[in-house]
């Protein structure tokens, strides 16, 4: 038992450490990208929505990989912790899309004029939504704990898996989002973007990699304590 | 081999009883036929203009019965411990899959094969000549469907509420299927031939032939938890 508590007390001390680092590594970024980094030439100061926006598309990305890699260990394996992991990434990743989604209406209502357009990224991105969101309201809805983690599984398999596939046909379909302004085909990023964006960008990037992390490990703690909660609960009851 | 005849078995037995009872396919069909009515009602338009929206409408027909006939499909599993029967057995689980996807698809082929000439004469256009054409977009579209709407009702067959969580997981995942039936659709109709549209029809293929495989592979999984 005082073995346990000393290496959770380990646990929290990193993750203490973390999430110190996250919160100074936000700070930083804040500063660089509203005081350091020029105006954009041509969207003015609006374009530094750009620094938040770019990162939380990453970070959603970046979920909703770790739930397909969480569900097939937890199919694979059967463990607990990977299921814990799949469903922790997907309600941050849930998060991060929503996020994505008002920085970018915040963003084209002055640029484009409207808060949403049917355009392809964006409707991607609205659809990445619905079925993460579906996937949790899917767990929620079985009662059975196994059972559930399961077919949260599958689902975080096969929605990963139709991702291309919803991307190759919303492109098809419509294209209207501005072309990619830093990784071009033609020129290499520092040629056409001021260098202090790119810093900034960076470590904003940075950041918000952290902050996930700290997050996800936060969510992460919120599933095991629920584990033990319950394996409390039937201990009392026997 | 095995897994064929296995599926094709399952898929007998499934066909018997439903031959006996018409649950589904009664349902389904006058489901379909109902939103004809329903459309007609909802958009009073000339035919040129319901030419225009037969794809959508069609597909709106097809994804709505087709949610219906998914409710159905693992009913008579659940009743009695049926599946836990059928997992006791000696039997390859990618074979119920193809059953059961097979299954659905022979329904909601029947439903279709009467609603879409249905829509025709009920929204008088023109165009007969086409519907060959249209019919294989279905076909294709409604494999992606089946394909995907078996592995979900699997996923969902103990969760609570059900019948709601079905549409609510599927339809995301059937954005791709959606878009290139319409858009397919639409070029045919529009130009008489497939023309620009071969790589929405490539594209539904490559969904079915994926999502099947995936299905066969993964129905282990779906099925025992």
């Amino acid at each position: 038992m005082r073995h346990l508590a000393q290496s959770s007390n380990a646990v929290k001390k990193r993750k203490g450490i973390l999430g110190g680092l996250a919160l100074v590594a936000v700070a930083t970024a804040l500063c660089w990208s509203l005081l350091v980094a020029p105006p954009d030439a041509y969207q003015g100061e609006v374009q530094r929505i750009m620094y938040l926006h770019l990162p939380s598309i990453l970070i959603a990305y970046l979920s909703y990989f770790l739930v397909f890699i969480g569900s097939g260990m937890y199919l694979w394996k059967r463990e607990k912790k990977d299921d814990l992991l799949a469903h922790a990434a997907a309600e941050l990743g849930v998060l991060f899309t929503v996020l994505t989604i008002i920085e970018g209406s915040i963003w084209g209502k002055p640029t484009w004029g409207v808060w949403w357009t049917w355009d392809a990224r964006l409707t991607l991105m609205a659809i990445l939504l619905l079925i993460y969101a579906g996937y949790l309201m899917l767990r929620s809805a079985i009662d059975d704990e196994q059972r559930a983690a399961s077919a949260a599984a599958i689902l975080g398999i096969i929605g990963f898996l139709d991702i291309p596939l919803i991307h190759m046909s919303v492109y098809w379909w419509r294209t209207l989002h501005q072309p990619p302004s830093i990784l071009r085909p033609d020129k290499a990023p520092w040629e056409n973007v001021h260098p202090a964006m790119l810093t900034a960008l960076a470590i904003s990037f940075a950041a918000f990699l952290l902050l996930y992390f700290y997050l996800l490990s936060l969510r992460y703690r919120v599933g095991e304590m629920r584990q033990e909660i319950k394996a409390l609960r039937l201990e009392r009851e026997v | 081999m095995t897994l064929v005849k296995q599926a094709y078995l399952l898929l007998c037995k499934d066909l018997l009883l439903e031959l006996r009872r018409r649950d589904s396919l009664l349902t389904m069909f006058f489901f379909g036929t109902l939103l004809l009515f329903v459309f007609h009602f909802a958009f009073d338009m000339p035919p040129d203009k319901v030419a225009e929206l037969a794809p959508a409408l069609l597909w709106l027909a097809f994804l709505f019965t087709g949610t219906l006939g998914l409710a159905q499909l693992f009913q008579a599993e659940r009743d009695n411990h049926c599946l836990d029967g059928l997992l006791l057995s000696p039997l390859d689980r990618g074979a119920l899959f193809l059953a059961k996807t097979g299954f659905n698809l022979m329904l909601m082929l029947a439903v279709e094969v009467v609603v879409i000439p249905l829509f025709w004469i009920l929204f008088n256009l023109s165009g007969w000549n086409l519907l060959p054409q249209l019919f294989l977009v279905t076909l294709l579209g409604t494999v992606g469907f089946c394909v995907l709407g078996t592995i979900t009702a699997a996923i969902t067959l103990r969760a609570r509420a059900r019948e709601l969580l079905l549409p609510l997981v599927l339809f995301p995942l059937m954005i791709p299927v959606i878009l290139a039936t319409i858009r397919c659709m639409e070029m045919v109709l529009k130009t008489g031939s497939f023309g620009d549209a071969t790589p929405w029809l490539r594209l539904l293929l490559g969904f079915d032939v994926i999502f099947l495989t995936i299905g066969v592979l993964i129905f282990d999984w779906v099925i025992e938890s």
